[in-house]
């Protein structure tokens, strides 16, 4: 079963970076590492989302220390993949659960169509197959049909899921949900809310206030709040972060849906700006389809190394 | 217009003024800023690429004018490049030749918006062209995908179609379809499950529904944050199913929105709607003269003009943005405001045009923008009217005895007038601070970083 989880992930991450590779094996097979192969690797980093910035210091870097070498396509592949991981590494960082904590909550955030709801079913499957008992939020009170999703994932992962009739507040629900996932001594809350975009002060005031009603309930929750990012995302994502971050105290990151062809390449960019951990990658619809993010295979998936 | 460009590139241009024409490495030093300006708006490569030698092949040997900096002239340039990429000046209608019933099909990856734009096409066709409707959902992946889309045709006011388990997507095709002809709909709109474009068995699936239905319309939906990989999206779905027209979702946000650009590029589909909100009735025409100065970081200029000539005469919109921009902005202005309020709209309904506002916008409407009513309106323009021409011009100068007398005269009280006085200070060290940070920070940081902290956070009602 493991090995089956590995290679689909692998498949997913190689699919979604063959073009790079392929493109990176084009230009340098035995080249000469000059100006012109500099910028055509440059192109090659912003073409996967790194961005123009964090891709000219990465080119820059690579022009100080092998300038003019006789490089093969490997070796440039490594090197690269080298320099991403070592931007990437510090993030690297699993979701670790407050076992002391009964229920551990965890605020699930993002901009619309991220990949929340699915991320919550999926790590429901997670805590199910390693005997952690998790109960379900349906926080998101505004989109149509959104509590019904969330029920099918509870059925799906046998997780409880606490909900409101429609257009109950979000703040109140989620202070039932925790009230309900104590009296259980459930392990781990998930609260699911609806998707906002972080440019919307009012609907940011709104999570602020779900915070704020919780905490009424356990003053040390929320005790993670992920934010989901669509790999498919590019520099807006960066905004996304920072906004997040300022409004609701963003713990880590959770990115989706890099079993396309979408390469990712701005989580490069977001670790150097702001540090936050990120958990997990997404790498599909089903239930199994949540990985821990590995900095090393995803710099090496994003290069073709 | 268009400054922040502008100034990088009279930056470049400086001592160019006497030499009459611009040569080719004049130019290529412009085009290095445009290109990174488009690249950081998320343009793909390659389709910057073909921009740079389109503005590159318009702008080489040109003639330096007179009245106009080498620059601005460049930075003309981009821009009627910029708009005839998009599709050119005006919006392109959907095309609704076809026999009733009219398929129309949605496709485009996870979580684009196709759903809710789904249901904001029911809304706006059966409202605005009075045409019968009928909602189907395809999707049959994601958990629940059929019946957000009924709650939405019920919220929309039009049909959907029974949902009946255990279809595959080209039998609920096949029975909207009969339905749609049998029930005597209009149009049927079919929405489909979200599909990675290198899923090649959902994306053979996705065109044999369009080879069933036979669309007068494949939309494809895209987030309007989309990266680089746009491009590798729309190749996809052009390829397989023939796109006909994109909607570009998310516009509320503050994303600049180079997506626009590659994916019109790449599929030679014209841009017809944008979603702007979540709400049914927040789906727009595509502008692309307005599109061009947000993809270009400068902001909907157009669409900021032309709000404000809806209602003021051309002449002192410009004036205003213009002086909003340079950050000179006095009680005189902010008395001119208040006499245009109630037909323009609150200053923040212009702030709310350019990029990355919408947060500040509403932390404006929160602070009072929005709820004033016209006496309290009425009020500060008498204290300002109280006021001698040189309070006006520097308000600094208004202290305790300035304040009593202007009281006085408008029939408030200090404490309102020190109200007033406060609100035009945090409105002009806003504009200051807008000034000082310039386009880039602008982008980076959004509008917030412009906000005096006391604006933040009003707790307000949540609207959307
Ligand atoms: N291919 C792929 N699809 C994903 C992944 N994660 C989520 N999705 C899909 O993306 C779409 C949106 O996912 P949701 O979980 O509904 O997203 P959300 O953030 O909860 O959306 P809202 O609540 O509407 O804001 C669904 O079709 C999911 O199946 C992923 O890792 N890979
Ligand atoms: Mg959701």
């Amino acid at each position: 079963m493991a090995l089956g989880f590995l290679s689909r992930l692998k498949q997913g991450l190689s699919r979604s970076t063959a073009k790079i590779s392929e493109s990176i094996g084009a230009v340098f097979t035995r080249r000469k590492l000059d100006d012109a192969a500099l910028s055509d690797l440059e192109d090659l980093l912003v073409a996967a989302d790194l961005g123009t910035a964090v891709a000219a210091r990465i080119i820059g870097e690579f022009r100080r220390t092998r300038f003019g070498s006789e490089v093969t396509d490997d070796e440039v592949k490594q090197a690269l993949a080298g320099e991403i991981a070592k931007i990437l590494a510090p993030v690297a960082i699993p979701l670790a659960l407050d076992r002391g904590k009964k229920p551990h909550v965890v605020l699930m955030v993002g901009v619309n169509g991220t990949g929340k709801t699915t991320t919550i079913g999926k790590l429901a499957q997670q805590y199910r197959e390693q005997g952690i008992r998790a109960v379900l939020a349906a926080g998101d009170t505004f989109r149509a049909a959104a509590v019904e999703q969330l029920q099918v994932w509870g059925d799906r992962t046998g997780a409880p899921v606490i909900f409101g009739p429609p257009n109950t507040d979000s703040a109140g629900l989620a202070f039932d949900a925790l009230a309900r996932a104590q009296e259980q001594g459930a392990d781990v809350l998930l609260i699911d809310t609806a998707g906002r975009l972080h440019n919307k002060a009012a609907l940011m005031d709104e999570l602020q206030k779900i915070i704020r009603v919780i905490k009424k309930k356990d003053e040390t929750a929320p005790h993670s709040v992920l934010l989901v990012l669509d790999a498919t995302t590019g520099q807006n994502a960066l905004n996304q972060v920072d906004v997040f971050r300022e409004m609701v105290n963003v713990t880590g990151l959770v990115v989706t849906k890099l079993d396309g062809s979408a390469r990712g390449g701005i989580v490069v960019a977001l670790a150097e700006e702001f540090g936050l951990p990120v958990h997990f990658v997404g790498v599909g619809e089903q239930a199994g389809d949540l990985r821990p993010f590995d900095p090393g295979e995803f710099a090496r998936g994003l290069v073709g190394a | 217009m268009f400054d922040a460009l502008s100034n990088k590139l009279s930056g470049v241009f400086d001592g160019l003024r006497r030499r009459g024409a611009l040569n080719e490495t004049d130019v290529m030093e412009a085009l290095r800023e445009v290109r990174l300006a488009l690249l950081d708006a998320d343009v793909a490569l390659p389709v910057v690429k073909d921009f740079i030698n389109k503005v590159r092949e318009r702008a080489v040997g040109i003639e330096v004018l007179d009245s106009v900096s080498p620059g601005q002239q460049v930075v003309k340039i981009v821009n009627d490049v910029m708009i005839e990429a998009l599709g050119g000046a005006g919006a392109v209608a959907l095309n609704l030749n076809a026999v009733a019933p009219i398929p129309i099909l949605m496709v485009g990856l996870q979580g684009s918006g196709k759903t809710t734009t789904s249901g904001k096409l029911g809304l706006r066709l059966s409202q605005r062209l009075r045409k019968k409707v009928l909602l189907a959902s395809l999707d049959v992946q994601r958990p629940a995908a059929q019946l957000q889309l009924q709650q939405l045709a019920e919220r929309a006011g039009v049909a959907s179609l029974p949902i009946v388990p255990g279809e595959t997507p080209l039998q609920i095709a096949r029975r909207a379809m009969d339905t749609g002809r049998r029930e005597v709909f209009d149009i049927v709109v079919l929405d489909t499950a979200g599909r990675l474009s290198i899923n090649q068995e959902l994306m053979d699936e996705v065109r044999d529904i369009r080879a069933a239905t036979n669309p007068a319309e494949v939309l494809l939906v895209v987030d309007a944050m989309t990266g680089q990989d746009a491009v590798n999206t729309a190749k996809a779905f052009n390829d397989a199913v023939g796109v006909t027209g994109i909607v570009l979702t998310r516009m509320d946000g503050d994303a600049r929105g180079g997506a626009a650009l590659s994916m019109r590029a790449v599929t030679g589909a014209p841009i017809k709607l944008t979603g702007s909100g979540e709400k049914l009735d927040a789906l727009e025409d595509f502008h692309p003269e307005r599109v061009a100065g947000r993809i270009l970081g400068m902001g909907d200029v157009v669409g900021l003009v032309e709000k404000a000539a809806e209602t003021l005469d051309q002449e002192e919109a410009e004036k205003l943005a213009k002086r909003m921009a340079r950050g000179q902005f006095d009680l005189e202005d902010y008395a001119a405001q208040l006499r245009q309020i109630t037909k323009m709209g609150s200053i923040s309904s212009i702030i709310g045009m350019l990029p990355g506002a919408g947060k500040i916008q509403q932390q404006l409407e929160q602070a009072g923008g929005a709820n004033i009513d016209k006496t309290m309106l009425g009020r500060q323009a008498a204290i300002i009217g109280s006021m001698t021409r040189k309070e006006r011009k520097t308000p600094d100068i208004i202290k305790a005895s300035r304040k009593k007398r202007i009281a006085a005269g408008s029939g408030t009280s200090v404490q309102e007038v020190n109200k007033l006085l406060k609100q035009f200070d945090d409105m002009s060290a806003m504009m200051k601070r807008m000034n000082k940070l310039g386009q880039k920070g602008l982008m980076r940081h959004g509008l917030s970083a412009l906000m005096p902290k006391g604006m933040m956070g009003g707790g307000g009602r949540p609207f959307r």
